[in-house]
């Protein structure tokens, strides 16, 4: 990671490292306050990372945004940051003051008045809509969120008619772009919880004994510990690269990022199971509030399958005769024409 | 961890040689069969090499004194993508391109530096490597072809096998024993540079299973080889092929063996009219994973580039990389088996076939899956 990163990476991993301690996860998780999170995060100037500077924010490009995401992933920050950062930006770009309560996404679909467990609902003031032209800021009343009913679950169905409204403002973004957006925030979180699940499972694999010896010492398992770092090499990577294009990111670079970390979530945590054993099934453990995160994760706005298919398919309708081109000008333009 | 494996960007000097050398080999090369250019990396054709060597592109990371380019990993990442890319046949100049040649620019004298590396920015020799033995093949340290000293110069006997297109090359850089038993394991080992010409070698090429000839078995019978053939310190040898292993399993090689198939699978799709949700997901997911293991291969040029020996990141790249391109034919075949109204026309049955038994090598050759995870397993700490 480059200096310029670090600069910013490292005084928000301290932050995180004070605010967002799985104690006060499972506290948030039971229903417990989310102000000792909130209030710092809002205090720190990080929710206005993407905000341009005339508008009184920090203006990174989205690349550096990334780690932040990253970040967020590894401690399971329990707020919609990502979701609120871009908001923010947002809003802020459409002379909007926005509010200081966590924003989620949501784009209004004519077909279904319900956006199903959208990530971290449950602690959300407000939802920022989609429509094809126009962005709608409208607050989340009781009425318009539905418990998923998952034990310890923060995401919450939500209702956009039910949605009280604040203000609008024309759309500045393509259609389509809050899926895309929040596929690289979701992509980049999966990235940074998969790192924190494989040290969790390397340190337990080095303290589990038996048969006389840690498990760690078996071929067998370190076969498989292989292989859920190269997962998790490949997941960071994908993450990277969804973020790479800038704001906001094309459908092309969030389907990679999207797809890549959506498919590493099922063999990451079955790996981190296995080796965990039955200790990684119960609540008491922290490899379950991992889990149960990344599987969230990996399903909102679309798993690996639905991004395979709109990937697929706008490849296929175009007329590129080589993948390795496909690659090479997504990376170097952050989108396709092929 | 594997802090270094993270997005960095081809300098645009190195991007801006990718049109010239595009064109080049179109001139070189024309049309030629799907099935031909699936061999790309086995693909053998010196007039072909020497015409890369005249153009300027191969030695492109020697320094300009031993004629070489005097760019680093990232030119070269250009060049084998770009050859990769049309099944160019690379298989002449590739193992001196990719770790002879760096080999001896690192650890041989200057006389060495100056006899071989022109000659391989060239196109002119070929080398091959001498690592793998009958009774030496993951477990390399129990190589047990033996050089002793005869005053100045070495006396070389045994044997090594899998030795791609020794056949062909002018010479090999063998792995032997120069001192102890092979129970003493790493200590004791240095590299030599054989000259395939020398009395008393013997070379047998093996048949693979596609019919093709590629492999070989080479034998050494008391091979007379001058003081000048020792590379590196005399017991080294370990420690530099472990070196030379980093710049064999990190390439595009190891991510693109399958693309050609890959290409013309969705041409024939197009061709066929069909964009079944089945066809275009099992595209999107190729696309997506080649794009990511592009710029995971991109990382550890990277980390050449920094002079750094990525022993570790090469082992994680080449192991999701060969998983890659073994899924393609895997996968292809299913897809094409499943709609036997659009049959796929001869050179794409055959050039699928041909990866389908072919594609074990790609976990094989470069050192083993088991092998690597073995690697990152250590990375990780657990050994």
């Amino acid at each position: 990671m480059s200096t310029p990163d670090n600069e910013l990476l490292e005084p928000f991993e301290r932050l995180l490292g004070e605010i967002s301690a799985t104690t006060r996860l499972r506290d948030i998780e039971r229903g417990g306050s989310v102000e000792p999170v909130w209030e710092p995060l809002l205090e720190s100037g990080f929710l206005d990372a993407l905000t341009a500077t005339e508008h009184g924010g920090a203006g990174l490009d989205f690349a550096q945004i990334g780690a932040l995401l990253q970040a967020a992933g590894r401690r399971l920050l329990p707020v919609p940051f990502g979701e609120t950062l871009v908001a923010r930006a947002l809003l802020a770009g459409a002379g909007i003051a926005p509010p200081d309560r966590p924003i989620v996404l949501v784009t209004r679909s004519a077909e279904n008045a319900w956006q199903r467990a959208v990530p971290l609902a449950k602690v959300a003031g407000y939802a920022l809509i989609e429509t094809d032209e126009q962005l709608f800021l409208r607050t989340l009343p009781q009425s318009s969120l539905r418990d998923v009913g998952i034990a310890a679950s923060l995401a919450a169905d939500v209702h956009w008619p039910s949605t009280a409204e604040v203000a609008s403002a024309p759309s500045p973004l393509p259609a389509g772009a809050f899926r895309s957006t929040t596929a690289a925030v979701h992509a980049a979180h999966i990235a940074g919880a998969a790192e924190q699940v494989l040290k969790l499972t390397v340190a337990h694999a080095g303290q589990r004994v038996q048969f006389g010896k840690p498990i760690a010492q078996a071929q067998a398992i370190q076969q498989q510990l292989a292989v859920m770092a190269e997962h998790t090499v490949m997941a960071r990577m994908a993450a990277q690269i969804g973020c790479s294009g800038g704001f906001p990111p094309s459908a092309a670079t969030a389907a990679v990022a999207k797809l890549v970390c959506s498919s590493a979530v099922p063999q990451l945590t079955a790996i981190a199971h296995a080796v965990h054993g039955a200790i990684g099934i119960s609540e008491e453990h922290d490899l379950q509030l991992f889990v149960r995160r990344l599987h969230e994760w990996r399903l909102a706005d679309g798993p690996e399958s639905y991004w395979a298919l709109r990937l697929g398919t706008q490849y296929l309708q175009g007329n590129c005769s080589s993948s390795i081109d496909f690659a090479r000008e997504m990376r170097q333009t952050g989108d396709t024409t092929c | 961890m594997f802090e270094s494996l993270t997005l960095s960007a081809l300098p645009a000097e190195d991007e801006s040689l990718r049109n010239p050398v595009r064109a080049l080999v179109r001139d070189l090369l024309g049309e030629r069969p799907l099935a031909q250019r699936a061999r790309s990396w086995m693909g053998f054709d010196p007039s072909f090499s020497q015409a890369l060597g005249k153009a300027g592109y191969l030695g492109l990371t020697l320094p300009t004194r031993y004629g070489g380019g005097g760019r680093g990993p990232f030119a070269r990442f250009v060049v084998i993508e770009e050859m990769l890319r049309v099944g160019a046949p690379v298989a002449a100049h590739c193992i001196a391109d990719r770790q002879s040649a760096p080999l001896i620019l690192n650890y041989g004298t200057e006389a060495q530096r100056a006899a071989y590396l022109p000659r391989i920015a060239r196109g002119e020799i070929f080398f091959c490597i001498g690592m793998s033995e009958p009774g030496a093949g993951s477990d390399l340290a129990s190589v047990r072809s033996r050089a002793v000293r005869s005053g100045e110069d070495w006396i070389l006997n045994g044997s090594k096998i899998w030795t791609t297109y020794a056949h062909h090359d002018q010479y090999m850089i063998a792995l032997v024993r120069t001192s102890g038993a092979s129970g003493d394991r790493r200590a004791g080992l240095s590299q030599l540079i054989v000259d395939l010409s020398a009395p008393g070698i013997r070379i047998r090429p093996i048949t693979d299973l596609t019919g093709d000839q590629h492999f070989c078995e080479v034998f050494f019978d008391d091979v007379r080889l001058g003081p000048d053939a020792l590379v590196g310190a005399e017991g080294a040898g370990w420690d530099q092929v472990i070196a030379e292993l980093a710049f064999e399993r990190s390439g595009p090689e190891r991510i693109y063996s399958s693309v050609t198939l890959l290409d013309a699978w969705i041409s024939h799709l197009r061709r066929a009219g069909r964009f079944s949700d089945s066809s275009a997901r099992l595209a999107g997911s190729f696309l997506a994973q080649l794009a990511t293991l592009r710029e995971l291969s991109l990382a550890v040029t990277a980390s050449l580039a920094r002079g750094e020996s990525p022993v570790l990141e090469a082992s994680v790249v080449k192991d999701l990389g060969t998983t890659f391109e073994q899924s393609i034919p895997t996968c292809i075949a299913d897809d094409l088996g499943a709609h036997p109204d659009e049959p796929p026309d001869r050179e794409l049955y055959l050039t699928l076939m041909y990866l389908t038994h072919i594609a074990p090598s790609f976990s094989l050759r470069g050192g083993t899956r088991e092998i690597l995870r073995g690697i990152i397993a250590r990375g990780l700490g657990l050994r």
